[in-house]
């Protein structure tokens, strides 16, 4: 694996040595001293072209844990026309001494393109609605720890299914790994054609909140889309949001999840989201040892200097 | 691979043995001992050296396992390896943690696991043991305990097989290179 | 003299073995001719025939002369086996009055390539507000009126420029492209653009339009061209037109003849361009409509761009595809099409479509010396592109079918001897 720039195509043993390493680096995160000294000379670059503290700061994270060194790129919005200094960024960080580059944009496919021009090991951390395969792998791990295995595990993605690469990650890493999933969504936000998908779609939550063991909860998307698919922010939290009335006909065991940064108030009650039921924490904790384990993989022989 | 063992697996059971007697012995006893196996072959050594103290000393020595991965200094030239687990049962801080492996040759392996250890605790001693001692240090590192002294050229290779990992228990050397 | 020996030659009594000798930009002989000091274009196993006519390029020049020029356009056509072309009027300044258009005829004739006409902006800057100065540009020679890189999208618009061109001798072309249902999309809506969480473009955007249109014309009788079809809905809607007897025409480009939607996953905008690349049904009837004549020709819809216009992600990408130098090659690799029907396609009735008198026509003595050589079964991989810009979705690819030689008024502007 040369580059992890989408969950397509990443097979079911693949996943799960990522899974594997991200144990052992938990570990490692475990200790009085966080570090290994496994990347010490190599530099990671990350390239953040849409505001995200929380996923640059883990991939920072991951990558200091490995003893690293980390060149930050993050462009205030006002600088950056049209992706105009895509490549140039690329090209330039490469030429300061990156082994690696962590990319994300708001279009899709930047990291695709940014793998072909800088001829170094890339890590997609999101393009546009399309994916976010790390955000996949530490999904799939917080679920491998808390339930055992995923075989068998019911899932349902709730939200603009349609803008999210979360979802389309997510589902993808889910269902390889032996996880039914189902897409919870009014219609304008499923995605258009779903034929093939390996998941089921629903338009109503109350239908299928009572048998799922995993609620995944997306973020309303105000800044990706543009055009929104509901009618307003009221209704949709009537109908899609966990309130206290859905949390009550949830499994006993079912548990909350949520990529982060969650609107309270909207696809989640404000009380609710501090439940002890949510694994959102453990999310985060989890996302840095998935990066690490995923810094590490990428990290072969040609790549090094 | 030379057709005999140079160790059969009874050879190997009496230098186990002798090993785990030899440790209790400078120890006068087990106590404050921790038997560190290196991954991989390293730690059913470990765990046999275990069993051999449980058995003429009727003491448990706690037996951890060691993952080098993570510390190797030549990730540049060889791809991405498998981490098994690191899993020390005890806090090593204060304790004699003796380090188990089945070959010791350049002493990298060994250099990796003492940073590898360091990371894990302060232990108050640090001792090897190791099944055969094929010589070519490039480091100053020495073995406490040996189970056998094996003299090889540099571009022949020892292989060690273990019933668990392997199916078969013996040490064999052979031409090419290898450990 | 030029003479072209030993091809098979479309004359006006159809496809002959023979030679072609050509003098002072005109055709003076067809026939068994001896080379004497000629200058021999050697034709053994190649399609001769009038030069290749494109209706649909984007020259850039005034304007945005860093992706392309007419000049640099000009070369790339004959290169291509073009001798005439419609240049499209969304330049900077738009082609909506007299005196642009003069330019950029000015600007092909004394790059003496091929012939350049210009086609004519509908609305004034192509805004669809007001209507262009339709009489400066016809006096100026303009027979094709287009608003094209946008849509005409008030139906009262366009009506009122039908009605008000009624009787000329012009075609009003149009790019169909519903601004509500195509807004913020990027490739064709479909199975690949809901995986790659990318925006789509309906194929409804397109033929929402053409069907409105369509009863424009069947109310004002104006002569209609359908640019860039692209979806089996088009295909259906003008082949609907045509048997109603409506003066429909429709083209459409080599790389709609040749790729599907399934191009995107690679993200590379030289795969980006409006209409999207769309399904293999759509791809396999958009052959089927070019074959038995439904859509009467293939024009390119050269579209250049810089290299550091294209290195950028597919989503932010300017859209549009180069496509002079390949459209020969794509099109016979798709359709296979006979020497008779590709001339028609890409010479003939385009030359009719555009009202050019001196191109397309089948090779006589006397007639004017527009001619283009074709080798039919020689394949090669294009590579580097003779356009200043290289955003071919053709690069790398095996294609069937080259231009040995392209001579514009009797000249060679593409050949061995060129």
């Amino acid at each position: 694996m040369r580059h992890l720039l989408t969950i397509e195509g990443v097979t079911r043993p693949e996943l799960e040595d990522l899974l594997d390493l991200s144990d052992e680096f938990l570990n490692v995160l475990d200790r009085d001293i966080p570090k290994v000294p496994t990347l010490l000379g190599a530099t990671v670059a990350t390239m953040f072209f849409e505001p995200s503290t929380r996923t640059r700061l883990s991939f920072e994270r991951a990558a200091r844990a490995l003893s690293a060194d980390v060149l930050s790129f993050s462009p205030g919005t006002s600088s950056v026309t049209k992706g105009e200094s895509l490549k140039d960024t690329a090209l330039t960080l490469k030429a300061m001494g990156a082994d690696l580059m962590v990319v994300r944009h708001p279009a899709t496919g930047a990291a695709h393109r940014v793998s072909r021009w800088a001829d170094l090991p890339v890590v997609n951390g999101g393009d546009g609605a399309h994916q976010h395969p790390t955000q996949a792998l530490l999904d799939a791990f917080t679920l491998r720890r808390h339930f055992g295995k995923l075989d068998g595990l019911r899932v349902g993605i709730v939200g603009d299914i349609r803008h999210s690469r979360v979802a389309r990650s997510d589902l993808q890493a889910f269902s390889t790994l032996g996880a039914t999933v189902t897409l919870v969504a009014p219609p304008t936000l499923l995605p258009l054609d779903t034929t093939g998908w390996p998941c089921d779609t629903a338009t109503e939550l109350d239908g299928v909140i009572g048998d799922l063991d995993v609620v995944y909860l997306l973020r309303i998307q105000s800044e990706r889309g543009g055009v929104s698919g509901f009618t307003s922010l009221p209704e949709y939290v009537r109908r899609f949001g966990l309130d206290d009335r859905r949390f009550r006909l949830l499994r006993d065991d079912a548990v909350i999840m949520h990529p982060g940064p969650m609107n309270r108030g909207v696809e989640i009650a404000p009380h609710i989201a501090d439940h002890p039921r949510t694994l959102i924490l453990d999310q985060v904790r989890n996302g840095v040892a998935a990066r690490m384990a995923v810094l590490f993989r990428l990290m072969t022989p040609e790549a090094r200097r | 691979m030379t057709a005999e063992p140079v160790m059969t697996s009874d050879d190997i059971r009496r230098a186990v043995h002798r090993i785990a007697h030899e440790i209790v012995e400078r120890h006068h006893g087990t106590a404050g001992l921790v038997l560190v196996g290196i991954h991989t072959r390293g730690v059913p050594f470990a765990r046999a050296i275990g069993a051999a103290i449980a058995d003429f000393e009727g003491t448990t020595v706690p037996v951890g396992e060691l993952d080098i991965g993570l510390y190797r200094d030549d990730l540049g030239r060889r791809s991405s390896p498998r981490l098994e687990r690191t899993s020390i049962p005890v806090d090593i801080t204060d304790q004699t943690a003796v380090l188990v492996d089945d070959v010791l040759f350049t002493g990298r392996t060994i250099r990796a696991a003492l940073d590898a250890l360091s990371d894990l605790g302060r232990a108050g001693q640090i001792e090897l043991a190791v099944l055969v001692d094929r010589g070519h240090r490039q480091l100053p590192i020495r073995p406490d305990y040996v189970g056998k002294n094996l003299p090889t050229a540099i571009e022949q290779r020892v292989s060690v097989k273990i019933d668990e990992v392997d199916g078969h228990t013996g040490v064999w050397v052979g031409e090419g290179k290898g450990q | 003299m030029i003479l072209v020996a030993g091809g098979s030659v479309l004359t006006s009594e159809g496809i002959i073995a023979t030679d072609v000798a050509i003098d002072d930009g005109f055709i003076v002989a067809v026939g068994a001719i001896d080379p004497g000091t000629a200058e021999v274009i050697d034709a053994r196993g190649c399609w001769v025939g009038p030069g290749l006519v494109d209706l649909h390029v984007h020259l850039r020049e005034p304007g945005q002369e860093w992706k392309e020029d007419i000049a640099s356009g000009s070369r790339a056509a004959a290169s291509g086996g073009f001798t005439a072309l419609v240049a499209m009027p969304n330049t900077l300044p738009a082609i909506d009055a007299g005196h642009r258009a003069g330019f950029v005829a000015e600007q092909g004739r004394k790059a003496g390539i091929c012939h350049v006409a210009p086609a004519g902006a509908i609305t004034l800057d192509r805004r669809g507000v007001e209507l262009a100065h339709l009489d400066e540009l016809w006096e100026a020679g303009v027979r094709l009126f287009t608003d094209d890189g946008d849509t005409v999208a008030d139906a009262g618009m366009l009506r009122r420029a039908m009605e008000y061109l009624a009787g000329r001798d012009c075609v009003l072309a149009q790019h169909a492209e519903d601004p509500g249902l195509g807004a913020g999309g990027h490739m064709h809506e479909g199975a690949v653009s809901s995986r790659l969480g990318i925006r789509g473009l309906p194929a409804l955007a397109e033929e929402t339009i053409v069907a409105r249109d369509l009863a424009l014309v069947r109310l004002t009788g104006a002569a209609y061209h359908v640019q860039h079809a692209s979806t089996t809905g088009t295909v259906a809607l003008i082949r609907q037109a045509k048997a109603e007897g409506l003066p429909v025409t429709a083209e459409v480009t080599p790389h709609h003849l040749m790729l599907d939607h399934s191009e995107v996953e690679s993200m590379d905008p030289d795969f980006k361009m409006y209409p999207p690349l769309r399904t293999t049904e759509d791809v396999a009837e958009l052959r089927r409509a070019l074959i038995d004549g439904t859509i009467d020709a293939v024009a390119t819809d050269h579209a250049p761009h810089a290299d550091h216009e294209q290195e950028v992600p597919f989503e932010e990408a300017p859209r549009g595809v180069i496509g002079l130098e390949t459209a020969l090659a794509a099109t016979l690799t798709a359709t296979g099409l006979d020497q008779t029907t590709l001339f028609q396609r890409m010479s003939t009735t385009p030359a009719a479509i555009a009202r050019f008198a001196d191109h397309g026509l089948p090779l006589v003595v006397g007639g004017p010396a527009n001619i283009v050589v074709i080798d039919p079964s020689a394949t090669w991989v294009p590579d580097r592109f003779v356009s200043r810009s290289q955003n071919s979705p053709f690069r790398g690819r095996k294609l069937t079918g080259s231009v040995v030689a392209t001579v514009f008024e009797g000249t060679v502007t593409h050949g061995p001897a060129s």
